[in-house]
């Protein structure tokens, strides 16, 4: 049987998306983490909460729910790519692909739909495990505006992760990753309501990625601080500045190892 | 007709090491070919410019006539590499399914495993793999496309004599396929066995591209060895064919291809032979002497 070529590319993908989806569900360093960790967190964070409402009315439980919403997609792209990419070029799987006729782009694009599908999954769980769990509901147009944002807003973070894991080995890319995620998601009132922090961490906590991101989950419930276009803007930027760093450490590999 | 594989004055230097200094082969349709060398004669650099995941440092490499890196070359190509690693927690089975989707028209799952010699394994994680299943395993994936060409580094090394003949009868019958394959060895036994045209590549420079029958003349086919009662030294043996001269004490040890000649000149010489031994030179002993120059 002979394929034409879009179709060809397209059964690629499918077949390599099925991989990699196989590959982070059966290694519990990522499923576990991805899925559950998220709910462990909210579980001490948000549950005792989760009944008391803010001052304008929105309900603290629906709020924390769409922080660890944030907190579960970065997670997702940050270790996802940051700990699985290092992992691969430790491995020299990517050795073996870039011998295939896989075209990188198809590779890379498998990688980015198996993580969004991770998130999505964790941001399901999330939702469903805070109604049955914690009673906190929201219209489901609401839950629907919240995920599809915080899956749209992620791609700084996927940038972010393959910069890390292009510059990281694989024994230094989780502490990589845990050095530069969880302050930011701690400062950005992932875990803790920013108004809650400290002084000076709300202060920096403005000029944070991850702030701008959860902004687009909080104002989705009617809770955000800034407009839309200002969270576009900033997350708009720092996708320009961890491309551009993903990119240049993807060069640098390449130089060193194909060229 | 264009050439499978072609490199033209091919250089390859990496830091202050000259890999590769001006290489020039050209590879047809349907050849079975056998690059040979020592470890660290720019065998895996020779495949590795050929299959464009290296770039030369100066002249050509062309697969199918095209930039390797292109797409439409790599998508008639089987790759099995030396130092490649596989995702250890997908199966044989999903490995083979996954690499099968690479390729426009690939073979049937299960015939790819079974000419692997894997199917005991084909629900077996990769990780779980011995190294020599392993190997296997890249075999399988370089196969299961039905590329028209097969680029194979090292395919029997780590295996055991089973697998080894096994990988050897199946680069036999995909050749008798039709099928253009280049394989790397130093062994020269290998290379003899399978291949028509042997490429031996020594330091980043071909030193020989013949048949095996041709390159097997080459070299010193005989030891000689005896022990002698005076003292002896290389003056010894001025102008004689001998290789690999070694002499310690009154013991000597020599590789030659004409040993009568060699034995009526020391005795016209005067050297006292006793002990005298004459004996079929180990192939791999002798094509070393080819290689390494003093």
């Amino acid at each position: 049987m002979r394929y034409p070529a879009a179709a060809l590319m397209l059964r690629m993908l499918l077949m390599q998306t099925r991989s990699e989806l196989l590959m982070r569900w059966r290694v519990p360093a990522f499923s576990v983490t991805n899925l559950a960790l998220p709910i462990v967190f909210f579980t001490f964070f948000g549950l005792p909460v989760a009944h008391v409402r803010r001052a304008d009315g929105v309900s603290i439980g629906a709020y924390l729910l769409a922080s660890f919403g944030a907190y579960a997609v970065g997670n997702v792209m940050i270790y996802g790519f940051g700990i699985g990419v290092a992992n691969e070029r430790a491995m020299k799987i990517d050795r073996l692909m870039r011998a295939s006729p896989l075209p990188p782009l198809v590779f890379m694009l498998a990688k980015v739909v198996t993580a969004l599908v991770f998130a999505l999954l964790a941001l399901l769980l999330l939702v469903g495990y805070g109604a049955v769990v914690g009673g906190i509901h929201q219209p489901p147009a609401v839950w629907a505006m919240v995920i599809a944002r915080l899956l749209a807003g992620s791609l700084p973070f996927i940038a972010l992760g393959f910069a890390i894991g292009y510059l990281s080995g694989p024994h230094a890319a989780p502490a990589v990753a845990n050095l530069i995620y969880l302050p930011l998601a701690f400062a950005s009132g992932f875990f803790v309501p920013v108004g809650q922090l400290p002084g000076f961490v709300q202060a920096i906590a403005r000029f944070l990625p991850t702030y701008h991101y959860a902004q687009l989950a909080w104002s989705a419930l009617g809770a955000g601080s800034e407009t839309l276009g200002t969270s576009l803007f900033w997350l708009a930027g720092y996708t320009a500045l961890f491309l551009t760093l993903a990119i240049r450490a993807y060069r640098r590999e390449e130089r060193a190892k194909f060229a | 007709m264009t050439p499978v594989v072609e490199l033209c004055a091919a250089r390859k230097r990496f830091g202050q090491v000259e890999a590769l200094q001006g290489v020039d082969l050209a590879i047809g349709t349907g050849e079975l070919v056998a690059m040979l060398g020592p470890n660290g004669a720019g065998k895996t650099t020779s495949i590795s410019l050929m299959l464009g995941l290296r770039r030369p440092t100066g002249g050509e490499a062309r697969l199918f006539g095209v930039d390797p890196a292109d797409q439409r070359a790599r998508s008639r190509c089987g790759v099995m590499l030396q130092e490649s690693g596989t995702p250890g927690v997908l199966t044989v089975r999903e490995l083979v399914d996954l690499f099968r989707s690479y390729y426009p028209s690939p073979l049937p799952t299960a015939t790819a495993i079974a000419r692997a010699g894997l199917d005991a394994k084909a629900d077996a994680r990769a990780g779980t793999l011995s190294g020599g299943e392993r190997q296997r395993l890249h075999f399988a994936l370089a196969v299961c496309g039905d590329p028209e060409a097969l680029f194979l580094d090292e395919p029997t090394v780590g295996m055991d004599v089973e697998g080894r003949r096994a990988v050897l009868d199946n680069i036999r019958a995909l050749s008798a396929a039709g099928k253009t394959i280049v394989f790397t060895t130093h062994y020269l036994e290998e290379a003899d066995q399978l291949a028509r045209r042997i490429v031996v590549i020594d330091r980043g420079v071909i030193i020989a591209d013949a048949t095996p029958r041709e390159i097997k003349s080459r070299i010193p086919s005989k030891r000689i060895s005896f022990n002698t009662g005076v003292p002896v030294s290389d003056a010894t043996f001025r102008g004689l064919p001998v290789q690999n001269l070694e002499v310690a004490d009154h013991r000597v040890r020599l590789l030659s291809n004409e040993p009568e000649l060699v034995l009526k000149a020391l005795f016209e010489r005067g050297v006292a032979v006793r002990d005298l031994e004459v004996t079929g030179a180990d192939l791999e002993e002798a094509f070393l002497s080819l290689t390494t120059r003093p």
